[in-house]
């Protein structure tokens, strides 16, 4: 724990894991769609769903969606906000299997109709994990830029993409592997200690073999508001 | 953050010549990579949003569960009766506690310290000394590194979450921070400091976590004001030169043992406690119908 962890951070009440927690999972949601959030269907699992109202769980994802921080005055109102945008939303309940008890399910449709789906932890202390992206296996805080490359699962994505990192002199901070079932989809998940340059991001984008990249920046865009 | 142990920050102040607060500024410029400069300037933004919280007070405002509000307002028509038994500091410092656990409450913005539902208990104390004292701001900012040092150490060699060590370690660690501050603005030395800490978290061990409907708003907004008055209480004994009988690094570690012998039904859970008395069910009933 760092000295401004323990006198900070500011936030917007009135619970870290509950509500500065569910803001920073809509947050980071919001950065890897890269664009307006048009719909979302959002899905509250274990405490979230049971004691998420008197939390503002609900207005603190959508808050996060819209490009808030969990600083921001307006998370009180941003369902009205949302809905003054046309952003079509819709919450439910789940149970998703082997999830952390502050868990939440994001199906995300953008502006240009890229699709995203997401489930995001609250570990406390308004510490976050991206659990999954996709429907395959994550692992992710969000304090670092972060690169989500999905690929068919073939040799040599691995090193194309590590390779055109160092290229870009942006160091790796770590590194994650996962695959649905051999030479099917599998995603590299990289946190970095730099930002990646969008030129980059873009190159990767047409590789062969390459199906999705997804890039999570830690500058803000000042959201879609 | 290199200090698990008081004594360490006492040893190296020592060593260095240097007061608790600059070392805990430097080894913050240290981790971070930042000048004293910077880390002083984001102290400073932190303190600020505190003021801003506390003078942001909406009184009409309410939780969405309909528990929490418009007890601060009370307090601060109260604070006029000429005949009020307590003096002005802590009248004010009760008020302060109970209007930040409010706005925590109603979604206000804020500054966790240690945490959100704590964030009441430092604020009420150093803007209420600030106020009634007259000191220049700067002075508090130091007290605030004092209050960070002694909730680092805490979070290293114990808790600072209900959910991990029962309310203790929120409130708890909260009030310590705040009476090591208070102790260092009042004049007192580096041992007064940790003593002052000690004696206010000793008052605090074994305290649980029972939220009722595991909302952040009962007890804990009362809960700010016991740890802002404990703090007060506690640095005004360690000024007198009382020193705690338990060495404070001990207090701290008993802390830890407390927490980890605290049954899951009183960490945060709201299985156990004042979470499930009838007035609580009653209470979550309203809400839900
Ligand atoms: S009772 Fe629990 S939630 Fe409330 S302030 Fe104490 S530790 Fe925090």
């Amino acid at each position: 724990m760092q000295l401004f962890d323990i006198i900070g951070p500011v936030m917007v009440g009135p619970s870290s894991s509950h509500t500065a927690g569910a803001v920073k999972i809509g947050y980071v949601a919001h950065k890897l769609l890269s664009e307006q959030v048009v719909k979302a269907e959002i899905f509250l699992h274990g405490s979230f769903l049971a004691t998420g109202k008197g939390h503002g769980t609900d207005k603190a994802i959508v808050a996060g969606l819209l490009g808030m921080q969990p600083d921001d005055v307006r998370i009180p109102e941003s369902l009205e906000i949302a809905d003054k945008m046309g952003v079509d939303i819709k919450f439910s309940g789940i149970s998703l299997k082997d999830a952390s008890p502050n868990s939440v399910l994001l199906k995300l449709t953008g502006k240009s109709g890229r699709m995203l789906e997401i489930v995001g932890e609250s570990l406390g202390g308004s510490i976050i994990n991206i659990a999954a992206i996709d429907g395959l296996s994550a692992n992710f805080s969000g304090d670092r830029p972060t690169l989500i490359v999905h690929n068919l699962d073939q040799p040599g994505h691995v090193a194309e993409v590590t390779s055109m990192l160092s290229h870009k002199s942006v160091n790796i901070a770590s590194m994650q592997l996962y695959r649905e079932n051999r030479g099917g989809n599998a995603v590299m998940i990289l946190e970095c200690d730099q930002e990646i340059p969008e030129s980059a991001v873009e190159w990767l984008k047409k590789l062969e073999g390459v199906v999705k990249v997804t890039y999570y920046s830690l500058i803000p865009t000042g959201g879609s508001l | 953050m290199s200090y698990r142990l008081l004594r360490e920050i006492l040893s190296d102040a020592q060593n260095e010549n240097l007061k608790f607060w600059q070392v805990i500024l430097n080894d913050n410029c240290r981790e971070n990579r930042i000048t004293e400069k910077e880390s002083f300037s984001k102290m400073t933004d932190m303190y600020i949003a505190m003021k801003e919280a506390d003078s942001n007070y909406d009184s009409k405002a309410k939780s969405a569960s309909g528990m929490a509000g418009g007890d601060g307002k009370l307090l601060e028509d109260f604070r006029k009766q000429p005949n009020r038994l307590i003096g002005d500091f802590l009248t004010k410092v009760i008020e302060k506690a109970v209007k930040m656990g409010e706005s925590n409450a109603c979604m206000k913005r804020i500054v966790a310290a240690p945490t959100a539902g704590s964030c009441g208990v430092i604020p009420a104390v150093l803007i209420t000394y600030e106020e009634e004292k007259k000191v220049a701001q700067d002075r508090i900012i130091e007290a605030l590194y004092v209050a960070g040092g002694i909730g680092e150490v805490i979070a290293q060699s114990a808790e600072i979450s209900g959910a991990k060590g029962g309310c203790q370690a929120e409130i708890g660690s909260a009030s310590a921070m705040a009476a090591g501050a208070v102790v260092y603005l009042e004049g007192g030395d580096n041992e007064a400091i940790i003593h002052s800490a000690a004696l206010a978290l000793k008052n605090m061990l074994g305290l649980t976590c029972d939220p009722v409907g595991g909302l952040v708003e009962v007890p804990c907004i009362k809960r700010n004001v016991s740890g802002a008055v404990n703090a007060i209480v506690s640095s005004q004994m360690a000024i007198a030169g009382i020193r705690s009988r338990i060495e404070p690094d001990e207090v701290i570690d008993s802390m830890k043992r407390i927490g980890n012998l605290l049954p899951e039904c009183l960490r945060e859970t709201s299985k156990d406690g004042l979470a499930i008395t009838s007035s609580a069910i009653k209470i979550m009933e309203n809400i839900s119908s």
